[in-house]
């Protein structure tokens, strides 16, 4: 390590909004020639740190070194002319413009779309991006997207690069080929921060990890040295386990039956074709698939959200009656008595109300009991009240909009209501995408919980490993048909990835 | 040090939410800076003695009784607007058709007053009159809504379109009603029998529609912060897959919504022709269709923050003729004073939103 220069050095940072103190006194060292990743829970300050190398943020105190130099980095482009190019979460482009006209956007000098062309050409050539400069953004995939991030940071000439969760939108296959030029740009030097909450892809790609907590720096280490318990202790503050449990079905009855369902968006396309399977009470059903292959379209159609083709989607009382859910809306569903509860991939944009406090959104679900013309939030904020309390949901205060919140207590804020109402179906995309460790194992044991009360689980994942450990059966979907339905105890991860790229890849492995 | 030179003068932090009062005192500095500003201008550009035009200002619009009531009227009729704007814009419904609403009502209420008064007994007529007024201004709120709903049409183009239809309605009822004929206006209505005309309350006729004003504000902060539909208001307008998600039905909100902002303003449009002027022309409405957007939207939806919105506003309209008869000041000037106290007022919301950090100068002696 000696023999590396210290490519920034941030010395006894401090930074605070109103009363939170965001950052304390954190040192940090980033090295050229090294993959650093930036570990902490949810709203341990990761961002704000890097914000404020990113010159987002201003600090209240404390220093930063560049290259063995001080340097007052005022605003993005004071920490491009030093080299610094941060890839956010949340893409930055605009969309009806090509690639190029991105990349080359507010820079100065002649307007040269041909000679810029070139060079991104050359900058993905020498990386081994694949992007079409020419190609609109609102054409693109959400991985072309990031790539049209990063060529643009290094079209500016950053040699140290920080990316925030570049995974969390991505398929598998997308992270290997992004960490690929990742490695590749390290091997040419450069310097790169990434911060991620996947703990197999902070051992499998970074050299060296630093730990934030509650916003100050923990320590940092060689990643061959360490492992993914100690990482872990180090983030939460005490020991963890990490094991997630598998309880035994009690008693399984069909509850949910979906047969020869088939369903095409609005511009015609075929997003689910034929898909028939069974759900059972006091099972979690996991469905793996690379993202995109209808699972959206699945979930939203059984909570009357979507609408569909073709088929069945029945609900089996407990005596055996069935209910057709096909062309009920939520609200008739929940009329009929069924009670079904459904956490969507989009937890601001749908299952809660950024603007609205905590009490407000649990008032989401319940506000038309009654036959008086007003709403009554008595109920609604005792729920709020238990909510915060049960789960732990880190928050000033009830009467806080949940969009303050962070992504974690976002989370628990929606689950907490979902399962207030003493569901038998409980439905959820991507319970845990975004979340720290911490929070997602919370996430499990909550939904362990309802699996043990009787409820039929259906849980949309992208992290193999969790699906494998956590559900009884994984139905796997490739291309909206599928793919195959396994036992989750007798299967392995070969298998299932098999599965979700070919229709019965099972039989073609044989 | 040498370094900390390079630090910026100032940055810009998000403040936590501040404390009622704070906020309250910082907008009671921003209009007092603007008046200072306004006096400034005043003094350089006219000559006059800024106090005396202030002064003026104040006489303008409570320099006597009668001018204290229809002070009082003007607020009302520009809240009752603001308010029926404000539950479409709270659902991100930009409704900017609220002049043709109170337009077509105003033609209603004077059709019923010129077809109907040989017909029925005066009473009847004001009957037909409330329906028909609220019922005009209602369908002007549902055709705009009806295309959003059911084809996702742009309601900013359909409200306003609907504004040229009713201007140009009133225009050619004038016309066929003018008395007399070639004169080009209508002239007041019926202003021999009265029929029609609406009756005075406790022997004031400017006090009907303030008590109107003060009864649709309460009823529009009770009917947005606390009823169910309110709140099915609120969910749509931040985010319609929410809405969805929950099983409200989007499409009957918009309508619905839209109904009742277009029946407040054909009531407006009632008060104007039945109450005020008993007269309809094409510009009865006076723009305050679009004054009302602004006043929505300064008062954040507020319905009571509207009636000090709305008085601010009418406060510097009456003081502005009154400037500009006793000084020969244009009537322009004044508003170029409404402006600069509305650029202050609208401006002071990014210091309640944000604070400047100024570079510290303790930490400087400091090292």
């Amino acid at each position: 390590m000696e023999t590396k220069t210290a490519a920034v050095s941030m010395k006894n940072i401090t930074k605070t909004f109103g009363p939170v103190i965001a950052n304390d006194k954190v040192n940090l060292d980033i090295y050229k020639g090294e993959i650093l990743s930036l570990l902490g829970e949810n709203g341990s300050g990761k961002t704000t740190l890097m914000n404020m190398l990113s010159g987002i943020y201003f600090p209240d105190e404390g220093q930063i070194f560049i290259n063995g130099k001080e340097e007052v980095i005022k605003s993005p482009k004071d920490a491009l002319k030093l080299g610094i190019g941060m890839v956010h979460q949340h893409f930055k482009l605009i969309d009806v413009l090509s690639a190029t006209e991105n990349i080359i956007l507010g820079l100065p000098g002649k307007l040269n779309i041909k000679e810029a062309s070139k060079r991104i050409e050359d900058i993905c050539n020498k990386y081994g991006f694949e992007v079409d400069p020419r190609q609109k953004i609102y054409d693109m995939s959400v991985s072309q997207k990031q790539t049209v991030e990063i060529v643009k940071v290094l079209y500016r000439g950053a040699d140290i690069l920080i990316l925030d969760e570049p995974t969390a939108v991505l398929t598998p296959q997308e992270t290997e080929k992004l960490f690929h030029v990742l490695r590749k740009m390290r091997d040419d030097g450069k310097a790169i921060v990434i911060i991620t909450h996947k703990m197999h892809e902070v051992e499998s790609l970074s050299d060296r990890v630093a730990v934030l907590r509650n916003g100050q720096y923990i320590g940092s280490m060689m990643t061959k040295d360490t492992n993914v318990t100690e990482m872990t202790n180090m983030m939460v503050g005490h020991a963890v386990t990490l094991n997630i449990e598998r309880p035994d079905p009690v008693d399984p009855k069909p509850r949910i039956e979906v047969e020869g369902l088939t369903i095409r968006n609005e511009d015609g396309i075929l997003k689910l074709k034929d898909v028939s399977f069974t759900a059972n009470s006091g099972e979690i059903l996991g469905i793996a698939g690379i993202s995109g292959c209808g699972q959206k379209e699945l979930l939203e159609a059984i909570a009357g959200l979507q609408v569909t083709e073709s088929g069945r989607i029945s609900y089996v009382e407990e005596d055996g009656t069935k209910e057709e859910l096909i062309g009920m809306d939520p609200r008739k569903i929940a009329e009929k008595g069924v009670s079904l509860s459904f956490v969507p991939e989009d937890r601001l944009g749908m299952g809660l109300v950024g603007n609205m406090d905590l009490t407000d959104n649990m008032m989401l679900r319940s506000f038309r009991r009654g036959h008086s013309p007003f709403t009554n939030r008595k109920s609604p904020r005792k729920l709020a009240e238990d909510v915060v309390e049960s789960l732990e949901v880190v928050t000033p205060g009830i009467t806080t909009p949940v969009r303050r919140l962070s992504g974690g207590n976002v989370q628990k804020v929606l689950v907490g209501r979902e399962i207030a109402s003493a569901p038998t179906v409980l439905l959820t995309a991507y319970a845990v995408r975004g979340l720290d460790i911490n929070s997602s194992y919370t996430i499990y044991d909550l939904i362990n919980e309802q699996k043990k009360k009787g409820v039929a689980v259906i849980f949309v994942g992208e992290d193999l490993d969790v699906l494998l450990e956590l559900s009884d059966k994984i139905l796997v979907l490739c291309g909206g048909e599928v793919s195959g339905i396994v036992d989750a105890r007798n299967t392995d991860k070969n298998e299932v990835g098999m599965l979700m790229t070919r229709v019965g890849g099972k039989e073609d492995h044989e | 040090m040498n370094e900390k030179k390079r630090e910026p003068l100032f940055h810009i932090v998000k403040r936590s939410a501040l404390p009622w009062y704070q906020a309250l005192l910082i907008r009671i500095a921003a209009i007092v800076l603007a008046l200072i500003l306004c006096a400034v201008i005043t003094t350089i550009t006219t000559g006059i003695n800024p106090i005396q035009v202030y002064e003026s200002i104040f006489a303008g619009a409570f320099g006597s009784a009668r001018k204290t009531w229809v002070t009082l009227q003007n607020i009302s009729i520009l809240l009752l607007i603001s308010l029926a704007l404000t539950p479409a814009f709270k659902m991100k419904f930009w409704n900017i058709g609220g002049e043709g609403q109170v337009l077509i009502g105003g033609l209603a209420a004077a059709a019923c007053m010129i077809c109907l008064d040989d017909k029925m007994p005066g009473g009847l007529v004001i009957l037909c009159m409330v329906l028909a007024s609220i019922a005009a201004g209602a369908v002007w709120g549902f055709i705009p809504a009806f295309f959003k709903a059911k084809w996702n049409t742009n309601e900013t183009l359909s409200t306003l379109m609907m504004n040229y239809i009713a201007t140009q309605l009133v225009a050619f009822f004038t016309i066929v009603w003018e008395v007399p004929k070639g004169s080009g206006k209508i002239g007041i209505i019926n202003q021999d029998t009265n029929i029609g005309w609406l009756p005075q309350a406790f022997g004031s006729k400017y006090l009907l529609s303030i008590i109107v004003a003060v009864l649709v504000t309460l009823f529009m902060y009770v009917y947005l912060n606390f009823s169910k539909q309110g709140y099915e208001i609120a969910v749509v307008g931040e985010s319609e897959n929410t809405a969805k998600y929950v099983g409200i039905k989007v499409e009957k909100v918009i309508i619905r919504t839209m109904l009742l902002s277009g029946a407040i303003c054909g009531l407006v449009g009632l008060l104007l022709v039945g109450g005020i002027n008993h007269t309809v022309t094409t510009t009865i409405a006076g723009g305050q269709g679009f004054t009302g957007v602004l006043v929505s939207w300064m008062s954040k939806f507020n319905p009571l923050t509207m009636v000090f919105s709305s008085f601010l506003i009418i406060f510097m309209d009456r003081g502005a003729s009154e400037i500009s008869t006793n000084f020969g000041l244009n009537h322009s000037y004044a508003d170029i004073l409404t402006g600069i106290i509305l650029f202050f007022i609208i401006g002071c919301e990014f210091f309640i939103t944000y604070r400047l950090q100024f570079r510290k100068k303790a930490e400087k002696e400091e090292q």
